[in-house]
């Protein structure tokens, strides 16, 4: 057999049939899918879909519900939606959970949160598998050795009827990062800048393989920060070889196996990974000692420069169409060519969603607050990824760190990262946001977001401005 | 599923890169548990001002543009959610086929899913399509989907490609669970062979 990237592996271990007489990128065909997550908002469709045409679920336990989309995050934590529509869509998911026997997490059960981080925590994801899931931030499920890709409310339908997709294979594209990561700067600032160098489309058709020392350095919670984020560069399904650092995490996940099941499951893992020799259809090399801690400036988040850089000028944009697309996301976000991204005032700092809410992320974030208070004129917010990161980070006393100064410790949910509930922006206001878009109106209809890592949105939260964590680090 | 076969209408202009799914269907209109009323929602904050009334600017809202067909888009149309309210809302507001350089790709499953067609050309004949959109007197267009052609009305020519097995489902407008369940038997002895191997999957 000719040498296969670890993307071949896993379609070619899950193939079911071929649909049609082409072979590699574009081939369509029918693909298993060992396990999918679904949210609230984009499932009704689905099932109301599969209760029409009287067709049941064909794996019930393959799939987990979480409530997260809608639901407040208000501190005192109750049953009710902050509103007409997110209530009848949590009653009618858990209508759907209990008729098509599938487990639920509810909005008060206690180990409910944002559903990518949910279901590693649960152990629900395994090395090898393929997650299909009606959320484009299924690619977080890469960090764990599984290949994971978002799908839209028709195929949600078509896997729960079938475990299948009508799939057409994607090219590959490897992304090796070399070295370790300067200090200050995180696996966030990693994918910032691959999708900076690659565009909002650069990996568009393509399933990304992360791999390098740079990767093999990280922890878990981290590789799952670039294979959440990559979609935003386009990836439609990210993987990550798994490695002692995955068997570890996974070793006291509820899910996970167990005994000589795990042993026996550790050795077939440790052989999914890209022979030596595979070849890739495109190739990029990132030189993590170059990396610095980015923020994004506009409303794509390809749209994305260094902290000490200025905000850019549309006349030096020689093509158009680029120069057109500039000058509108800087009347958007409210900014002056040229102007030093670290003057820029901000009104709001969210640490949250499934990119950085895990315990890691709360930790480093409140290592650059401990002992600081949030600038006057800013309103702080933390939103933990799950209640079991929100209990994990009050055991050790993060929640602490978090009042003292001046941050709201909330519930878990996805919140401000895209405005579904009652976290909103107002029109013009501006945040620092540890979240995956910058989308126009994705925090609230005219709020600007600014992307960065959750230690640079706590820096920005003290300075009451963009800033460059490393500047306070300095000054400890 | 809708099928599309041929369609004659007119052709709007959308040519900023990367227009997100956000901004196609804005989180205000994701809490149905339907599809009603979608099409209100489909480039809600473009097409009316904050008071509900329609911005005169907009393309859509403008002479010229009231049957609009399809969109001719600039390059990765339909990034971001995967949220297939976007395709629905489209489809709800009369538009058939979207023409551009690139896709998402979640949108284009999506659009496959219910018969939205998506033609993907070289940047040169999008630019020439942008511009001939842009005109509110030759904005008609025909895209012919078995001939894989669009033909403006002056008698140019795009010829366009599409998987045999897309356009067969969407000429047809198939429906793909029921296709797949066809193949229950299959599913079901591939399934038992992959779970026998991994027995930690089969929980
Ligand atoms: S946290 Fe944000 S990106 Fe993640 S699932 Fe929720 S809404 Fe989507």
């Amino acid at each position: 057999m000719p040498p296969r990237t670890l993307y071949d592996k896993l379609i070619d271990s899950h193939t079911v049939a071929r649909l049609d007489d082409r072979a590699g990128p574009g081939a369509e065909i029918l693909l298993y899918v060992d396990r999918t997550v679904l949210n609230e908002y984009t499932s009704p469709q689905a099932f109301s879909g599969l209760r029409e045409a009287g067709r049941r679920v064909w794996r019930p336990e393959a799939a987990l519900g979480v409530v997260d989309h809608v639901n407040p995050t208000a501190p005192d934590r109750g049953a009710a939606m902050p509103d007409e529509g997110g209530a009848r869509q949590v009653r009618y998911f858990g209508e759907n959970c209990r008729d098509f026997g599938i487990e639920l997490l509810d909005v008060l059960h206690p180990l409910q949160g944002i559903e990518h981080v949910v279901a590693p925590e649960l152990g629900f994801v395994l090395p090898g598998m393929v997650v299909a899931a009606g959320d484009s931030h299924t690619t977080t499920y890469g960090a764990l050795g599984a290949l994971g890709f978002g799908i839209g409310t028709s195929d949600i339908e078509h896997y729960l009827a079938t475990q299948t997709l009508r799939y057409r294979r994607m090219r590959t594209m490897r992304v090796t990062l070399d070295g370790a990561l300067p200090a200050g700067v995180t696996a966030k600032d990693a994918v910032m800048a691959l999708i900076r160098r690659i565009g909002a489309s650069g990996a568009t058709g393509y399933a990304v393989e992360f791999a390098g020392s740079g990767v093999a350095a990280l922890s878990v919670e981290a590789r799952m920060t670039i294979c959440n984020m990559a979609v935003e560069g386009g990836a439609r399904g990210v993987v990550m070889a798994p490695d002692a650092a995955v068997f570890d995490y996974l070793a006291d996940k509820p899910r996970a196996p167990k005994g000589d099941a795990r042993e026996a499951a550790i050795r077939h893992w440790s052989g999914l990974r890209s022979d030596a020799d595979a070849v890739f259809d495109r190739e990029i090399r990132i030189d993590a000692a170059e990396i610095e801690p980015l923020v994004t400036w506009g409303i794509s988040p390809d749209q994305a420069a260094p902290v000490g850089a200025r905000v850019p000028d549309p006349d030096a944009e020689p093509d158009a169409d680029r120069r057109r697309d500039l000058a509108r996301a800087l009347a958007y976000m409210g900014l002056t060519p040229g102007t030093a991204l670290e003057s820029v005032r901000i009104q709001r700092a969210f640490i949250g969603s499934c990119t950085n809410a895990r315990l890691s992320d709360l930790r480093e974030a409140a290592s650059v607050l401990r002992g600081r208070r949030v600038a006057q004129g800013v309103r702080g917010m933390v939103v933990p990824g799950s209640s079991s990161v929100r209990r994990a980070a009050e055991a050790e006393g993060l929640d602490r760190v978090f009042t003292e100064a001046g941050f709201e410790w909330r519930q878990s949910g996805c919140s401000l990262c895209l405005a579904m509930n009652d976290d909103v922006l107002a029109p013009g206001e501006r945040c620092a946001s540890s979240t995956n878009r910058n989308f126009e109106g994705r925090q609230g209809a005219g709020g600007r977001t600014h992307l960065m890592s959750p230690a640079m949105v706590a820096a920005a939260a003290v300075a009451g401005h963009l800033t460059d964590v490393r500047r306070l680090a300095r000054e400890i | 599923m809708h099928s599309f076969t041929t369609v004659t209408g007119a052709a709007a202009p959308l040519p900023a890169a990367n227009v997100d799914t956000d901004v196609i269907m804005p989180k205000q209109f994701l809490k149905g548990i339907d599809r009603a009323g979608l099409d209100r929602g489909a480039f809600h904050d473009l097409r009316f001002a904050p008071d509900g009334s329609p911005r005169p600017d907009f393309v859509l809202n403008r002479p010229g543009w009231e049957e609009t067909r399809f969109l001719v888009v600039g390059p990765n149309f339909g990034c971001g959610s995967s949220r297939e309210h976007a395709v629905w809302g489209l489809l709800q507001l009369g538009i058939r086929a979207i023409i551009g350089t690139t896709f998402a790709g979640i949108f284009a499953d999506n659009a496959a899913n219910n018969g939205l067609l998506l033609v993907s050309l070289d940047p040169g004949a999008v630019s020439a399509l942008l511009a001939r959109a842009a005109d509110p007197e030759g904005n008609r267009l025909t895209v012919d989907l078995p001939g894989e052609t669009i033909l403006a009305e002056d008698g140019t020519r795009h010829a366009f490609e599409i998987p045999p097995s897309r356009k067969d489902a969407l000429v047809r407008g198939l429906d793909a669970i029921g296709q797949t369940l066809d193949r229950a038997a299959e599913i079901r002895a591939f399934e038992a062979r992959h779970h026998a191997a991994r027995p930690w999957l089969a929980r």
